[in-house]
């Protein structure tokens, strides 16, 4: 059953203000704080940073206050290249990765917090282990009961064009975090992103275990609590589209019973 | 066991508190609402039926409210829920069939069916006055 309100030890406090004396050109960042060492509940802290002296990107703010004001600020980073997945968050109300969303593509106070409906670690890096669980059941590899060939297993141009907007996926899991049917059922709804590597493998012409996929999809829960709200697709960093793909699957499910 | 793997109270990170509305989602919860309010108001409608089945100053006390304003707000918003229903109904239908999902077209039938539902509302309810 969905929960609107947050429980009681998650509800948001009010932390410590970061104030930057002598800049002159300022944006202010409201961050999500939690420590597990503290014992409190979770914080937004308030930093002042200097554009001045500070990147373009949201991330490039993060690296600064933590190299500069706050070396507790805990996050995932990595590529700063949108290829890795790594530092996705929920910046200014949707999510998206920070080393690719521009401070200046948001007016006033940039508000960030982890990924909406997770367990927090710590800060902004979210448990993702359900997520990685539910990647494994859709057993994302090349599955063929054939004789192996004896060099590579060739695609036409056609058939490998199907697999585009699949393969870019990075599983960074802003789509699955923005999904308010996952936020009420992720235990047991795949969610977006995970929905579209199920897809990636029933598209690809090499893979022999079709129907095998569709069976362990065709479930009221793991496929259809889908119910095409489109925040998946609104929100992907990559400006691919999970909605589409649940939908290729749903119709593949329907042809089949046809 | 490592720090991060330990069992702890992990608070839940905010949701619907931080996430902008937008209107994927906000039609999303009112094509649920509207549904919601289609299957309350025929309740409304059956017991309109009864009223009017049982006495006619029963009838004529269920209309009187019809017509204040209370009344009209329930009336509207119903025969608001019905268009808004049906023709959300609809955009859900071609998803079915698989259209409509790049994110431009999703925005624009998701304006076409509230204007269409709002135009549809409005005319019915002037019709209906008209013919009263």
């Amino acid at each position: 059953m969905a929960e609107f309100a947050l429980p009681a030890n998650s509800k948001i406090g009010v932390g410590d203000t970061y104030k930057a004396t002598g800049a002159k050109n300022i944006k202010t960042f409201k961050v999500y704080r939690w420590s597990p060492d503290s014992g409190n509940k979770p914080t937004v802290d308030t930093y002042e940073v200097d554009m001045d002296t500070c990147g373009p990107m949201v991330l490039d703010a993060l690296i600064k206050i933590k190299n500069e004001i706050d070396s507790s600020l805990t996050f995932r980073r990595s590529c700063r290249e949108g290829v890795c997945g790594s530092c996705a968050m929920n910046i200014d109300g949707t999510n998206t990765l920070a080393c690719t969303k521009f401070i200046n593509d948001v007016k006033g106070d940039i508000k960030i917090y982890p990924l909406p409906h997770m367990p927090v670690v710590k800060d902004l890096v979210p448990d993702l282990t359900v997520p990685y669980a539910q990647l494994a059941t859709i057993e994302p590899w090349l599955k063929s009961t054939s004789q192996p060939p004896t060099r590579e297993r060739l695609q036409s141009p056609e058939e490998r064009a199907k697999l585009d907007g699949l393969w870019e996926c990075i599983l960074c899991f802003s789509c699955t975090t923005s999904c308010p049917s996952y936020w009420w059922s992720g235990d047991r709804y795949l969610g977006p992103a995970i929905l579209l590597q199920a897809y990636r493998w029933i598209a690809d012409s090499r893979d022999e275990a079709k129907g095998e996929r569709l069976d362990n999809l065709e479930d009221p829960f793991r496929l259809y609590r889908c119910h095409t709200i489109m925040n998946c697709t609104k929100t992907c960093p990559k400006s691919l589209n999970p909605a589409k793909a649940i939908a290729e699957i749903k119709k593949l499910l329907v042809e089949r019973t046809i | 066991m490592s720090v991060a793997n330990r069992p702890s109270n992990r608070p839940l990170s905010p949701h619907l508190q931080v996430y902008r509305l937008q209107l994927t989602s906000a039609l999303s919860i009112l094509h649920r609402a509207t549904g919601i309010a289609l299957s309350v108001g025929a309740l409304y409608l059956a017991t309109w039926v009864i009223y009017a089945a049982s006495t006619p100053k029963a009838y004529a006390m269920f209309q009187e409210f019809n017509g204040s304003i209370v009344g009209r707000i329930v009336l509207g918003g119903w025969l608001f829920s019905a268009f808004y229903h049906l023709c959300n109904g609809i955009r859900h239908l071609f998803w079915d069939a698989g259209y409509g999902f790049e994110l431009k077209d999703a925005y624009r039938s998701g304006w076409i069916v509230v204007g269409v539902s709002l135009v549809a509302t409005a005319l019915s309810w002037i019709v209906g006055l008209r013919l009263m």
